[in-house]
C-alpha cells in the first residue's frame, strides 16, 4: 500500500496507538439497568484492568420476523452514562448510620447484653427517640460495620414483632421487573416474617384502573415491535421520544411504512415535532375530546351506515348486547345492573346463577345466557363454559344477540344520565324490552343503547340528544371546544381518519397513552373514552392495535414462580400485601389536611356510597375486604392467637371464630379506624431499589413531618376533623412514627440522606438477576461484572444475612414457631370475585361478618423465627403442594421441582431436601425452570389447565417448543425471547410480535371480567352511585376546590400555574439525575419550564432562580423560559433529589426548599376503592386508588436575592 | 481520475430524537478524561438554536472554512503565510464562554455532612477552578428550545428570513423544533488541515479520516478556528488539539463508530464512497447555489468499470470495492439524493450528509380554537412548520428547490406505502405524488426498506481493513512481531510534539 506514503509518512502514523490501547478492553459482560423505565436493554459492560469502564448495547437480540425492523439497538443516553455511578463520588461505598442513633445504641449495648432489650431502651425513651428522629436528613452519618448494623436491623424488627406485632414490619421496593430477585430478597424475607410489603404501580400512579375495569388486566400491552404494524398511531399523555427512548424507532419506521402519527399534547414537546399532527389540546381535557370522538364514530359507522367490522366485534367482545335493568325514579329511569341469569326461570337454578348474564337472542326472541361470564370461570360443577363462544351456556344453542332494541322495542323510556360538566341530569329516550322475571316485569336495555344515550347519539328518540355535531350538548364535537380549545372539525377529522384505518385494517390503530393522562385525579374515565373508541373500532385484541400504555416496568413475564418465591408462598400464605396510596394517605396522615371529597369531585346521586370523607371510605374497604389495611388490627397478631387460647379456642377454625366475634363486638378494631395510636404506626420501615421519600412520595413533606419526625415546609391546616366519622381524631397529630429506617442504596439519593441506617448495595454491573419488560418479549439478565465494590453487597444477599441476624437473635426470644392471624382482602382472580353480589356492610347489622366473604380473610399462620434464614434459602414444600399460578391459571408443578431436586443445587436441613436459593443466580435459575414463559413443557402444563375451565383448545399453542429449557447461562450468552404462556394473553408464535388480548379475540379466552368481555358498562353499586357506569367526562378539580394554596397568597409578581411533572429527558425518576454526564448535558439542575408569557409577568428571565409554592411546600430551582410551553402550565420534569443544588427558601423560613412532591399531596379517588366484585376484587398492584397529582396547581415568583445555600 | 476511498455518513433528522446516547458513547470512550471534558466530539443540537460552541455557524465571528476570493479558494482565516504571521494573535478562536465551564458537584458532601440543623445538598464545582460555581452555560444548553428567547431567536440561519417569518416560528401554534446531531465531517477539503501551521493534521489515505497527531500537534488551535464546525477542540491537560477519530480503532476492526453504534433512533448509516481527488478544488470553488450539486458529482460510481480501474490502480482491493458497492451512503447521497451536506457554503466537501426532516402540518388558532388547515392525508410542504429558506440555509447553501425535492420524496415514499397498506390514500394520489417527487414506485421501495427495516450490516458497511498489511507499512514492524508484542509497554499520553 504504497499510496499511503503519497499522504502520510507511515512512521508518523504510529502515534494512532495511542487510541487504539483505549479501545482495548478485557472483559465483556451482558448485564441491564434495574431502573424504572420499561426499556430492559441489553447492554455490553467493558472492564478494563478491572475496573468497569464503560457500556455499549449489545446488538443481538434475536431477531423473531424480517419484515418488521429489529430491536438493536436499544439502551439511551440515560443507560449509557450509568457506568459513571460505579465509582463515583455519590456512591455508598460502606454502611453508614446517623450519628445521634450509634451513641444511642452504643450506650444501651453497654447497658443490656441483649440487643433487643438495648433497642427496646432506645425507642421506649422519648427524648432518645425523639433526638435522632429529629436528626433524620441532617447530615452527621458515620460509618459503621454490617454487623452492628445487622444487629441494630434485626432487633428493631423482633422488638417489634413482639411489642406491636410483625405487620408494623414494613417494606417498599417497587417494580420487581427491573430486578426479579433484588426486589424478592427483600420480600422473601419480610412475609417469611410477617412484615408488609408496599405496593407501587398504583402509588406510582403507574396503574391506569381503566385497564381493571374494563378489561380485569392490571396492564397488558403491546410490545413496541407491535407499533411498527398499526396503521394509525394517537399518542397522548405520553412523550415517546423522551420516555420510550430505545422504542420510538419503530414509530418513525412504521410512519415510513404509511402510518400516520398524530399527537395530543398541550405543549409542543419532542413527540409533537415527531408527528404529522399535532393537536394542541388544554392540558387534561383529552377525555372530552376522547368523548367527542366517540359521539362522532357511534354516529357515522353505526348509525348514519353499520359498519359489520365494528358491530361483529363490539357483538362477541364487549358486553354491548348485554342486558341491563333500568330502575324507576320518579317518572323516569335510571340505569341499573346487569340482569342476573338466575331471575329468568329458564336458568332459575343455575350454578353461580347471580354471575352470569343474558342477552337478547333474536333467534328465540328470548333472553339468553351466553358462555363465558365469571360466573362460569368459577363453575365447581359446569366446567368448561368459560368462553367467549355466542352460545347458550344451558344447552350450546347458536345465538344472534341483539345488539339494540331501536327496532323491536317494547317501549321507550326516559333515562337519566348526569352531565357532570353542567352538574345537571339529562333525560334521553333508551328503547327497552319488557322481561318475564321470578320476582316480576322488568325493563331492560342493552349496554350498547344505553352507550348511544349517554353519548347523545340522535337516533329519532325523544329526549335530550344534540340536533348536529354543531349542537353545544354532550358529547358533541362542538360541545368539547370549550374544554380543550380545539376546533370541531379538527375532532370530526380525526375520528374518520381513525375509524375508517381501523375499518380498513381491521383494527390497526394504537392508542399510546402514558402518565401525562394517568396522573389526573379522574385519569380513569380519560383512559375510558379512549379504550371506548378502540373497542367501538375493534383495534383490541389484534396486531398493531389497542391501547399502549407504558408507565413503569410492570411486565413481570416469569411471574407465576417469581411470586411464588418472593412471596414466600412456599412456605406460609397469604402474604402480607398492601396498597401503597392508601398506606400513606392513611398512615402520613395527609388525610387530616383534607375536607369531603366532594367538594371537588362531583357525585351523581345521594347515595352514602359516594359521599363523605376519603378516609371513611378507606375504613369502610379496609372493613369489607375490598383493599387489605396494615397495621391490621390495634393489637398484636401474635398475642391475638395466645388470647383466643386463652379463652379456649383450640384449632385455627376456632381462633378465627373468636377474632371475628372480637370485630363484631368492637373490642379489636381495625388500625385503620385509628390510625393516629403508637400502639397502630407502622415502626420499622425498609427501602431497597426505590426513592420511596422522594420520588415517589406524594406528599413527601407529611413524610418528612409524620413518619420521619424531622423538619417539614408544609403550612396547610388540617381539615379532617368533623368531616370524618369511622376514624379517631387524635390532637395533635403524631409525629415521627417510624422507629427505625434502613435505606439500601447504591447511590446517597434523598431516601438515603433522611434514613437511618444506609446500607451500600451492589449496582446493576455488579449483580446477578433477572429483568424483563412489555416493551419487547425477551428475557434478561443482570450480571456481575465486577464484584460488588467497596463493602457493598447485592440485595440478596443483605436480606439474607438480615435473615441470618433475626433467626439467631429469635433463638432468646422466639425459640419455637409462633401463630399469628393474617387478615387479607378478597382476591382477584379467585372465586372471592363473585363472593359479594350487592354490598352489604356488616358493621352495619346488613349482613352477618363471615371472613372471605362479607370482609377480609383472617387466616392463621405459623412463623418460624429461629429458622427464618434456612427458609428463605430453601424453595419450600407448599410449592410442591399446591402448585403455582398466576392471574387465575394455576398448576401443578411436581414433576419441575423434582426435576430441581436432581439438576440444581439443594439445601438440606431438618432431614429434608430443598432446591435451593442461597444465591440469586440459584434462585434466578429456578424461576427459569418453572415459568411457563421460559420452559416449554411447562407452558404445556400451564395450558392444559387453562383449556380445561375454557372449554376450547389451547395447548396446540405451545405444542411446538415444548423442549424449550432457559437457563440464566443462555440469557447471558443471549437474551431469549418468550413463549406463549396462558398467564398473558398474546399469541407471539412465528414472529408475531406481543399484542394483548389476541388469545381471547382469537382463542375465545374470556376477560377477566364480569361478563368475561370488555366491559364498558359498570354495575358495581359504587360505580352507580358515582355515575361512572358508563364512560363520561368530570372536570378537573378547580385549584379553589382542590384547595392547595389557602395559606400560599400571592404577591404582585406571582403567577398560578398548573403544575405538571412529566418524566424528564436527564434522569428515569431521580436515578440518573444526579449522574455528572447528565447533569452536564442538561441545566446542571432540574430547571422549572414556563411559558414566555408567564416569564414576562413574573419578571422572570431564562436561568433566574424561582421560587415555587403551595401549602405542601417550596421548591427553588432556576426557570428554563421558552416558547414550546404554553401560558398557564409549567412542567418540573419528574423528580429532582433534594440532594443536588438545592438552595434555601426565604419564603419558608430560609430552610432548604424541597423536592418536585413538596408541592403535592395524596388524594385517593373513592370510586377506586370500590371491592369485592369481579375484576373489581383486589390484587396487589392491581386494583385501588392511585397516587395522583397532576391538578395540582403551584405559585411561582423570583427567588429574591441570591440563592442562600 | 485519482479515486479515493472515503468513509461517508448519513444522519436521518426525520428519525432523530435528540436523546444525545450517541454523544455519551463517545463521551465515555474518548473523552472522559482531565483536559477534555468539554470536548463532545459527537453532540447534538436543537434547530433553531445557537448550537455548540455557541454561534459555531457565524463565520463572521470565528471566520472557520473556505472563501473564493476571485478565483481562488482560500482558507477564510487567511492563507497560511498568513496564518504563520498570526500564530500569537488569533482573535477568532472561541473563549471559554463560548463553550462552558466544566463543572461537577460536591457529592461527598451528602455523606460526610457532620450533624447540622439542615438538611446538606451537592453544589456545583468548577473543574477549572474548583470552587462553586454559578452555572450559566453547558454544552446543550438550549436542549429543546430551552431559553428560547437568547438562543432559538439567535440562531444565524433565520437572518434570511423576514420579521414575519421569524416571529410567528415563535408562535405555539406554528412553532418547530428538530435535532441536529454533529460529528467531525471528515471533510474532502478539511479546513482543519489547511491551516495547521505544524502539519500535526491528516487525512488518512485509506478512509479519509482525518486525524490531528498527538506527537506532531503543538497546540496553535488554528485548527480549532479554521474548522467551520468547531469540530477540533483544546485539550488544556496536553496542550494538544483533539478532535473526533471516527473511532478508527473500532473501524479497523470492522464495527462501526461508537456513535453509530449507540444510535438508538436509528437515523445512521455508514459506509464508504469512492471520489475524484482530482476535483476537489474545482468543486469546492463552484458557485454557492450549485455546491449540493457539484459534491455529488465528485462521488464515483462504484459500479463504473473506470472507477473500479481506477481504484484498483490506487490499492484498492476487490473488498473496498464490494463495500463500496453496497455502501448506503452511496444510495441516499447519490442514487435517492435524499441525504445533503451540512452548509457546503463552507466548502470543506463534508462526508457527513442529512436527510432533512418532515414536520407536523401547520395550525393556527382562531378565536381561541385550534384549527387545522385542510391538508394531504400527510400534510402538504408548502404548508410545513419550518420556512423552507431556513432548511436551505442548512442543507443546500441556500437552494430551496434542492430541499423541497428531498421532502417531496420522502412524502411520497410514505403515501406509496399507506395507499398499498391502508388505502386512506388512493393508488391515484400516491402515484400523483410519486410524479410530482420525480422518482419511481420502485426506488420509493428501497427507500422504505432502508429506512424501516435495515439490520445493523444494512445501515453499516464496514470495509475489511487489513491490518497486517498497515502495520507492516512501518519500516520496524512486521505482523509476525506485533503479535508477540501488541498491548505491552507504558501507556502515556503521547509527548509534545517537536
Amino acid at each position: 500500500m504504497s499510496w499511503i506514503q503519497d499522504i502520510t509518512n507511515p512512521k508518523e502514523r504510529q502515534w494512532e496507538d495511542f487510541y487504539r490501547n483505549r479501545w482495548q478492553y478485557d472483559k465483556i459482560v451482558r448485564s441491564t439497568h434495574g431502573v424504572n423505565c420499561t426499556g430492559g436493554c441489553s447492554w455490553n459492560v467493558f472492564v478494563k484492568n478491572g475496573l468497569i469502564t464503560w457500556e455499549m448495547q449489545a446488538l443481538d437480540y434475536p431477531d423473531f420476523a424480517t419484515e418488521i425492523p429489529p430491536y438493536e439497538p436499544r439502551g439511551c443516553q440515560r443507560g449509557i452514562s450509568f457506568s459513571w455511578y460505579i465509582y463515583s463520588p455519590i456512591r455508598v461505598k460502606y454502611p453508614y448510620i446517623r450519628g445521634t442513633l450509634i451513641d444511642l445504641w452504643r450506650n444501651a449495648k453497654k447497658l443490656h447484653t441483649d440487643p433487643i432489650e438495648a433497642w427496646t431502651s432506645v425507642v421506649e425513651n422519648p427524648d432518645a427517640r425523639r433526638s435522632y428522629q429529629q436528626a433524620r436528613g441532617k447530615g452527621g452519618f458515620r460509618r459503621t460495620s454490617w454487623d452492628e448494623v445487622m444487629e441494630i436491623v434485626s432487633a428493631s424488627m423482633l422488638y417489634t414483632a413482639r411489642k406491636y406485632g410483625p405487620d408494623r414490619v414494613v417494606g417498599f421496593s417497587p417494580i420487581p421487573a427491573m430486578s426479579y430477585l433484588s426486589y424478592a430478597g427483600g420480600s422473601r424475607l419480610l412475609q417469611l416474617f410477617g412484615g408488609v410489603n408496599l405496593s407501587f404501580y398504583d402509588w406510582y400512579c403507574d396503574l391506569p384502573p381503566a385497564s381493571p375495569e374494563m378489561w380485569g388486566e392490571q396492564t397488558d400491552v403491546q410490545e413496541s415491535a407491535d407499533w411498527y404494524h398499526a396503521k394509525y398511531v394517537a399518542v397522548m399523555g405520553s412523550n415517546l421520544n423522551m420516555t420510550r427512548t430505545p422504542d420510538v424507532h419503530f414509530i418513525a419506521e412504521g410512519r415510513y411504512d404509511g402510518a400516520k402519527l398524530t399527537v395530543l399534547a398541550p405543549d409542543f414537546n419532542q413527540v409533537a415535532k415527531y408527528s404529522d399532527w399535532w393537536i394542541p389540546l388544554n392540558a387534561g381535557q383529552d377525555g372530552a375530546f376522547w368523548m367527542a370522538v366517540n359521539h362522532v364514530i357511534l354516529k357515522e359507522y353505526y348509525v348514519d351506515r353499520q359498519t359489520p367490522y365494528f358491530t361483529d366485534y363490539v357483538k362477541q367482545y364487549s358486553d354491548s348486547p348485554f342486558l341491563v335493568v333500568l330502575n324507576k325514579n320518579g317518572a323516569n329511569y335510571q340505569p341499573g345492573r346487569f340482569i342476573r341469569a338466575n331471575t329468568v326461570s329458564r336458568y332459575k337454578n343455575i350454578e353461580n346463577g347471580d354471575w352470569k348474564f343474558l342477552v337478547y337472542d333474536l333467534k328465540s326472541g328470548e333472553a339468553r345466557m351466553p358462555k363465558g361470564s365469571i360466573g362460569s370461570r368459577w363453575a365447581n360443577k359446569e366446567k368448561g363454559k368459560w368462553n367467549l363462544e355466542m352460545k347458550d351456556a344451558l344447552d350450546d344453542a347458536e345465538l344472534e344477540p341483539a345488539l339494540t332494541f331501536l327496532d323491536n322495542s317494547d317501549e321507550v323510556v326516559q333515562v337519566e344520565f348526569t352531565d357532570f360538566d353542567k352538574q345537571y341530569a339529562s333525560f334521553r329516550g333508551v328503547p327497552v324490552k319488557r322481561l318475564t322475571t321470578e320476582q316480576g316485569t322488568v325493563l331492560v336495555t342493552t349496554v350498547f343503547d344505553l352507550m348511544m344515550a349517554r353519548f347523545g347519539i340522535s337516533r329519532g328518540l325523544a329526549g335530550d340528544y344534540a340536533a348536529s355535531y354543531d349542537d353545544d350538548k354532550t358529547y358533541t364535537p362542538a360541545w368539547q371546544e370549550k374544554f380543550t380549545g380545539i376546533s370541531r372539525e379538527t375532532v370530526m377529522k380525526f375520528a374518520r381518519e381513525f375509524a375508517s384505518t381501523a375499518e380498513s385494517t381491521g383494527g390497526k390503530c394504537t392508542v399510546i397513552i402514558g402518565a401525562g393522562i394517568n396522573h389526573w385525579y379522574h385519569n380513569n374515565l380519560l383512559y375510558r373514552s379512549a379504550i371506548t373508541a378502540l373497542i367501538m373500532t375493534g383495534c383490541i385484541g389484534r396486531n398493531g392495535g389497542g391501547l399502549a400504555h407504558y408507565v413503569g416496568q410492570e411486565k413481570l413475564a416469569a411471574v407465576a414462580p417469581w411470586s411464588t418465591i418472593a412471596f414466600a408462598q412456599d412456605w406460609a400464605a397469604p402474604p402480607r400485601l398492601q396498597n401503597g396510596p392508601s398506606f400513606y394517605y392513611v398512615n402520613t396522615d395527609q388525610w387530616r389536611y383534607e375536607g369531603s371529597f366532594t367538594d371537588y369531585n362531583p357525585s351523581a346521586t345521594d347515595s352514602y356510597l359516594a359521599k363523605g370523607h376519603t378516609m371513611d371510605m378507606q375504613v369502610r374497604a379496609a372493613r369489607l375486604g375490598w383493599l387489605p389495611s396494615y397495621p391490621q388490627f390495634n393489637r398484636n397478631s401474635i398475642s391475638l392467637v395466645e388470647e383466643a387460647r386463652k379463652a379456649g379456642a383450640q384449632t385455627d377454625e376456632e381462633i378465627i371464630k373468636w377474632v371475628v366475634e372480637q370485630l363484631k363486638t368492637k373490642k379489636l378494631r381495625f388500625a385503620v379506624e385509628d390510625p393516629d395510636a403508637p400502639e397502630n404506626w407502622p415502626r420499622t420501615w425498609f427501602i431497597w431499589r426505590g426513592n420511596a421519600i422522594m420520588s415517589s412520595a406524594k406528599g413527601h413533606e407529611y413524610f418528612l413531618r409524620h413518619f420521619l419526625g424531622t423538619h417539614s415546609n408544609a403550612v396547610a391546616t388540617e381539615k379532617a376533623e368533623g368531616t370524618v366519622n369511622d376514624v379517631e381524631w387524635r390532637t395533635p397529630a403524631p409525629t415521627g412514627k417510624m422507629d427505625l429506617v434502613v435505606d439500601i442504596n447504591f447511590r446517597m439519593d434523598t431516601s438515603a440522606l433522611y434514613s437511618d441506617i444506609v446500607l451500600p448495595t451492589a449496582t446493576w454491573y455488579e449483580k446477578d438477576d433477572l429483568n424483563s419488560t412489555d416493551l419487547h418479549t425477551y428475557m434478561h439478565p443482570l450480571s456481575q461484572a465486577v464484584p460488588p465494590c467497596w463493602e457493598s453487597k447485592s440485595d440478596w444477599e443483605i436480606f439474607k444475612l438480615i435473615a441470618q441476624k433475626v433467626s439467631e437473635l429469635a433463638k432468646t426470644k422466639f425459640p419455637e414457631p409462633v401463630k399469628e392471624v393474617v387478615a387479607s382482602p378478597l382476591q382477584h382472580d379467585s372465586a372471592d370475585e363473585i363472593a359479594q353480589p350487592e354490598v352489604k356492610d356488616w358493621t352495619k347489622g346488613e349482613c352477618e361478618p363471615v371472613p372471605g366473604k362479607t370482609m377480609p380473610h383472617l387466616r392463621v399462620v405459623t412463623r418460624d423465627y429461629a429458622n427464618l434464614y434456612q427458609r428463605f434459602v430453601s424453595f419450600g414444600p407448599l410449592a410442591r403442594q399446591n402448585g403455582i399460578g398466576a392471574h387465575g391459571v394455576r398448576w401443578d408443578i411436581k414433576e419441575f421441582y423434582d426435576e430441581l431436586l436432581e439438576m440444581n443445587p439443594v439445601q438440606e436441613w431438618s432431614g429434608n431436601r430443598y432446591p435451593s436459593l442461597n444465591t440469586a443466580t440459584e434462585a434466578a435459575n429456578v424461576i427459569l425452570h418453572l415459568a411457563p414463559e421460559t420452559n416449554g413443557e411447562a407452558a404445556y402444563t400451564a395450558f392444559q389447565h387453562e383449556q380445561e375451565r375454557v372449554g376450547l383448545p389451547l395447548t396446540d399453542l405451545v405444542e411446538k417448543v415444548r423442549d424449550v429449557r432457559t437457563t440464566f447461562k443462555d440469557l447471558q450468552t443471549q437474551p431469549r425471547r418468550l413463549l406463549t404462556s396462558p398467564c398473558w394473553s398474546a399469541i407471539i408464535n412465528n414472529g408475531r410480535t406481543y399484542s394483548p388480548f389476541c388469545i381471547n379475540t382469537e382463542r375465545l379466552v374470556p376477560w377477566r371480567t364480569l361478563t368475561g368481555r370488555q366491559q364498558l358498562y359498570h354495575d358495581h353499586e359504587v360505580y352507580l352511585a358515582f355515575g361512572e357506569h358508563l364512560p363520561t367526562y368530570k372536570l378537573n378539580p378547580t385549584p379553589q376546590q382542590y384547595g392547595d394554596n389557602v395559606q400560599s397568597k400571592p404577591d404582585g409578581n406571582t403567577v398560578m400555574l398548573n403544575y405538571l411533572t412529566p418524566h424528564g429527558k436527564w434522569h428515569i425518576h431521580s436515578t440518573y439525575y444526579d449522574n455528572e454526564i447528565m447533569l452536564t448535558l442538561s441545566r446542571g439542575i432540574e430547571p422549572f419550564w414556563i411559558s414566555e408569557q408567564d416569564a414576562q409577568t413574573i419578571g422572570v428571565k431564562d436561568n433566574d432562580w424561582v421560587e415555587v409554592f403551595d401549602d405542601h411546600g417550596v421548591v427553588v430551582t432556576r426557570a428554563v423560559v421558552s416558547a414550546r410551553v404554553p401560558k398557564g402550565v409549567c412542567i418540573f420534569y419528574h423528580s429532582p433529589e433534594r440532594t443536588i443544588s438545592v438552595p434555601r427558601s426565604p419564603l419558608r423560613g430560609n430552610r432548604r426548599a424541597g423536592g418536585h412532591n413538596s408541592l403535592t399531596r395524596t388524594r385517593l379517588k373513592p370510586v377506586l376503592m370500590a371491592g369485592g366484585y369481579a375484576q373489581f376484587t383486589y390484587s396487589f398492584n392491581y386494583w385501588g386508588p392511585t397516587g395522583v397529582n397532576r391538578d395540582t396547581h403551584v405559585m411561582v415568583r423570583k427567588l429574591q436575592g441570591k440563592p442562600v445555600w | 481520475m485519482d479515486v479515493r476511498a472515503q468513509v461517508a455518513m448519513v444522519f436521518h433528522l426525520d428519525k432523530c430524537i435528540g436523546c444525545h446516547t450517541c454523544s455519551i458513547a463517545c463521551k465515555n470512550l474518548w473523552t472522559s478524561r482531565e483536559g477534555t471534558e468539554y470536548m463532545w466530539w459527537n453532540n447534538v443540537e436543537t434547530k433553531p438554536g445557537t448550537g455548540y460552541p455557541t454561534l459555531w455557524e457565524d463565520q463572521d465571528k470565528y471566520r472557520g472554512g473556505w472563501e473564493v476570493k476571485g478565483n481562488q479558494l482560500r482558507p477564510r482565516l487567511g492563507p497560511r503565510l498568513g496564518v504563520l504571521s498570526q500564530l500569537f494573535y488569533n482573535p477568532y478562536l472561541p473563549v471559554m464562554d463560548d463553550y462552558y465551564e466544566p463543572w461537577t458537584y460536591d457529592y461527598e458532601t451528602l455523606a460526610n455532612a457532620p450533624a447540622g440543623d439542615d438538611q446538606p445538598t451537592a453544589r456545583p464545582v468548577s473543574r477549572v477552578t474548583g470552587r462553586y460555581i454559578d452555572l450559566e452555560a453547558g454544552p446543550n444548553w438550549d436542549d429543546d428550545l430551552s431559553g428560547s428567547t437568547t438562543y432559538a431567536r439567535n440562531d444565524t440561519n433565520l437572518s434570511n428570513l423576514t420579521d414575519a417569518e421569524r416571529a410567528s416560528l415563535f408562535q405555539i401554534e406554528q412553532m418547530v423544533f428538530f435535532y441536529l446531531p454533529r460529528i467531525c465531517n471528515h471533510c474532502l477539503n478539511p479546513g482543519c488541515v489547511a491551516v495547521c501551521p505544524s502539519g500535526a493534521i491528516y487525512k488518512r489515505a485509506e478512509d479519509g479520516a482525518v486525524l490531528i497527531s498527538q506527537e506532531k500537534c503543538r497546540g496553535w488551535r488554528f485548527c480549532v478556528s479554521g474548522c467551520p464546525y468547531k469540530k477540533t477542540y483544546y485539550n488544556w491537560r496536553t496542550g494538544k488539539s483533539e478532535k473526533c477519530i471516527l473511532c478508527y480503532p473500532r473501524l479497523e476492526m470492522g464495527q462501526t463508530s461508537s456513535c453509530f453504534h449507540s444510535c438508538v433512533g436509528r437515523i445512521r448509516y455508514q459506509g464508504i464512497l469512492f471520489y475524484d481527488a482530482d476535483r476537489i478544488e474545482e468543486v469546492a470553488r463552484a458557485p454557492e447555489s450549485e455546491l449540493v450539486e457539484a459534491q455529488r458529482s465528485i462521488i464515483l460510481d462504484p459500479k463504473d468499470a473506470a472507477v473500479e480501474a481506477g481504484a484498483k490502480k490506487n490499492g484498492i482491493n476487490d473488498a473496498w470495492i464490494d463495500a463500496a458497492r453496497r455502501s448506503p451512503i452511496y444510495k441516499f447521497v447519490k442514487d435517492w439524493e435524499l441525504a445533503l451536506p451540512l452548509h457546503a457554503e463552507f466548502r470543506t466537501l463534508p462526508n457527513l450528509f442529512y436527510v432533512p426532516p418532515l414536520l407536523p402540518v401547520i395550525n393556527a388558532t382562531k378565536k381561541g380554537v385550534y384549527e387545522i388547515a385542510e391538508t394531504d392525508y400527510f400534510g402538504a410542504i408548502e404548508s410545513a412548520r419550518v420556512p423552507m429558506k431556513y432548511m436551505a440555509s442548512l442543507f443546500s447553501a441556500g437552494n430551496e428547490e434542492i430541499v423541497k425535492k428531498v421532502l417531496k420524496k420522502l412524502i411520497a415514499v410514505r403515501s406509496h406505502r399507506q395507499s398499498k397498506k391502508v388505502g386512506n390514500i388512493s393508488e391515484n394520489q400516491a402515484n400523483a405524488l410519486l410524479v410530482e417527487a420525480g422518482c419511481t414506485a420502485s426506488e420509493v421501495e428501497q427507500i422504505f426498506r432502508m429506512t424501516s427495516l435495515p439490520r445493523y450490516e444494512d445501515r453499516f458497511v464496514i470495509p475489511p481493513y487489513q491490518r497486517e498489511r498497515d502495520v507492516e507499512t512501518a519500516p520496524d514492524r512486521t505482523a509476525i512481531k506485533q503479535k508477540g508484542q501488541t498491548g505491552l509497554g507504558f501507556t502515556q499520553a503521547p509527548r509534545r510534539g517537536p
